[in-house]
């Protein structure tokens, strides 16, 4: 690549001779490696980001199939994705991913706690409980339709604990439980995750505010409250904000497990059979708008009442020290760059 | 100490540790579980409880069945191909992309952080719905090429990583290069690129794991199952009529797992910090 940059320096020169020596000066060589080093990311980012956001949009005003005629309809589709039961209706079952995601996280947090101190055979628990994380999707649909199959793993365990086997629900049929069992297995699948991420918050709080709190006679109750909390509030509520969105669009454990029959297809779920089974391509595009529209309300919503919180909470702390303040304005930072 | 301050200690002491044994266990048991019913044959698979310990743990038929059935040689030689590809390009345009971002002020260099941001805000499965397209347009459909080109795109936590530590290395180091006459070129690749080891390794752990696990763009992109499987894809032999022997099944899903699961043995600390260091970046 170096070779390419000399040659284009010295063609510009041939017919510009202040070009060339504009190309072999320090300025001109930073706007060649510049261009040189950042032409493909962000090539590759148009591609495969932008440019199918604004083809997805205008899409979403067609009857259209991948291949074949369009025909324009306006915003047909988006008045179809309020109207048909399959579509909107679908939104509702967030409600059972965003109350997995706070069971998660809380979990993690609990855990995480306990892992930071000291624990024989701490990095045994911590592998444990992370290695799901790394497994793949079908895997995991495999192994969960394995698991809650009648009479097999789940059963069996609630057997030994003293469940009779009639009173258990079909885990994966029963449209009163189904959705909670595949939940199930998105913790499952990330409370390992979060632990992990909690543990290096943890882990960077100066390890002499304990010590010091233990002299003060604070319980370990107390030094969580008092001194971890504050510490990780910022990648807590990163979470908070990452799994609110993340519950909005969930997909993987109905589109692995179920396939979205007895009434577990989440708004993406349906989404995806839309678009690329019954190739209702305007449609499933109008869909993914208006979720996206949703999602960035929410994220946004969110921050503001998060800044909102902390503002007040810091506002009756007087005592707030440079490092607290230190870390709220990189928070603002991160918020002014989103 | 008096009994009761001991009482408390103790009764601390064993919810801690019930409850990591307790957590540990179920993140484990659907795995064992999977690991229980691989060794057994298929009379032993219909007539014991699941939860059974099979008769021979050295019943390896299953392993080799699924191993044939499923391609999973071929699944493993694409797997391969694809990830030495994505990783070495991913890393490339990474670390220069991020080489620029954190070494030169330019206008725009804060819009394009932006972009690469907002970027992850969008969920994959939505975006697929109009990137199918595109590939369609491309001709990347069942093409190996073309999907390691899409794999290779933005990736934002690996930049994220290498922005944070080109921040770490002295401005002074590039400095006395320019000064000795080094191009930019030269003070890259000789001077930074080895110095952020590290962070490659780690990102690359990362990018590994996330291309040998994904499933639903490899189903959606390379539907030539015959040819193109991966290794995640080729588990989809197993839907339909062989949905219910599960010990061929579960043997499957152990030879799939076995990759990430050796990987993360050995690199556990570099997942780790690489999640970490990613997450509160990003």
């Amino acid at each position: 690549m170096a070779a390419m940059t000399q040659t284009a320096g010295s063609a510009g020169g041939k017919k510009k001779r202040t070009f060339g020596e504009w190309a072999r000066s320090r300025d001109g060589q930073k706007v060649f490696v510049m261009i040189a080093f950042m032409i493909v990311p962000l090539v590759l980012l148009f591609v495969f980001t932008y440019l199918p956001f604004a083809e997805m949009f205008g899409f979403s005003f067609y009857k259209m199939k991948y291949i074949g005629e369009r025909k324009f309809v306006g915003l047909d589709n988006y008045l179809k994705v309020f109207e048909r039961d399959d579509c909107f209706g679908a939104l509702k079952l967030s409600l059972y991913y965003m109350v997995g995601s706070v069971v998660q996280l809380v979990l993690a947090l609990y855990l995480a706690t306990v892992l930071s101190f000291k624990v024989k055979g701490g990095s045994i628990f911590k592998g444990f409980m992370f290695f799901p994380y790394l497994i793949n999707g079908i895997a995991i649909g495999f192994i969960f339709k394995f698991f809650y199959t009648r009479g097999f793993v789940l059963d069996t365990v609630l057997q030994w604990c003293g469940f009779e086997l009639e009173n258990l629900p079909y885990w994966l049929k029963d449209q009163s439980i189904n959705n909670i069992s595949l939940v199930g297995t998105s913790v499952w699948r990330y409370f390992g995750q979060n632990m992990v991420l909690f543990i290096g918050a943890i882990m960077s709080v100066d390890g002499e505010l304990y010590e010091a709190a233990m002299l003060d006679g604070a319980n370990k109750f107390q030094q969580f409250i008092y001194i971890i909390l504050p510490s990780i509030k910022t990648i807590i509520t990163l979470n908070v904000i990452l799994s609110i969105t993340g519950s909005l669009s969930a997909f993987e454990p109905p589109y692995v497990i179920t396939s979205g029959a007895n009434g577990t297809g989440t708004y993406f779920v349906i989404m995806h059979e839309i678009a690329h089974t019954q190739q209702k391509v305007g449609l499933a595009s109008a869909m993914a708008i208006v979720l996206l529209m949703i999602i960035f309300a929410a994220t946004i919503l969110q921050k503001l009442f998060f800044k909102y919180v902390f503002k007040s909470a810091e506002d009756e702390n007087l005592n707030a020290t440079a490092k607290r303040d230190k870390k709220l304005a990189k928070m603002a930072q991160r918020k002014a760059g989103r | 100490m008096t009994i009761v301050q001991k009482i408390v200690k103790y009764a601390g002491i064993f919810v801690k540790y019930f409850s990591l044994v307790f957590f540990s266990f179920v993140a484990v048991l659907p795995i064992i579980s999977c690991v229980i019913t691989a060794f057994k044959t298929d009379t032993e698979y219909q007539q014991t409880n699941v939860m059974t310990l099979p008769e021979s743990w050295l019943n390896f038929d299953n392993f080799v069945n699924a191993f044939q059935k499923a391609n999973m040689g071929r699944a493993f030689i694409n797997s391969t191909i694809i990830l030495v590809c994505v990783l070495v390009v991913s890393v490339l345009v990474g670390t220069q992309l991020a080489y620029v971002l954190n070494r030169f002020k330019f206008p725009g260099n804060g819009l394009i952080r932006n972009l690469f941001l907002f970027a992850t805000l969008l969920p994959g499965v939505a975006m697929q719905v109009a990137v199918y397209e595109i590939m369609y347009n491309l001709h990347f459909i069942n093409s190996l090429i073309g999907y390691i080109i899409m794999m290779c795109g933005t990736d934002v936590i690996a930049i994220y990583i290498y922005i944070q530590f080109f921040e770490n290395i002295s401005y002074s180091l590039d400095e006395s290069a320019i000064m000795d006459g080094a191009s930019y070129f030269t003070i890259f690749y000789k001077i930074l690129l080895p110095l952020l080891k590290p962070a490659i390794v780690t990102s690359c752990i990362l990018k590994a794991v996330g291309t040998y696990n994904e499933y639903y763009s490899a189903n959606l992109y390379l539907q030539d199952k015959k040819a193109l499987p991966t290794v995640a894809t080729s588990l989809y032999t197993f839907v339909g009529p062989l949905g219910s022997q599960y010990n061929l099944i579960c043997a499957g899903v152990i030879i799939s797992l076995l990759p990430a699961l050796i990987v993360f043995i050995t690199c556990q600390k570099q997942i780790y910090s690489g999640l970490t260091s990613g997450a509160v970046k990003g």
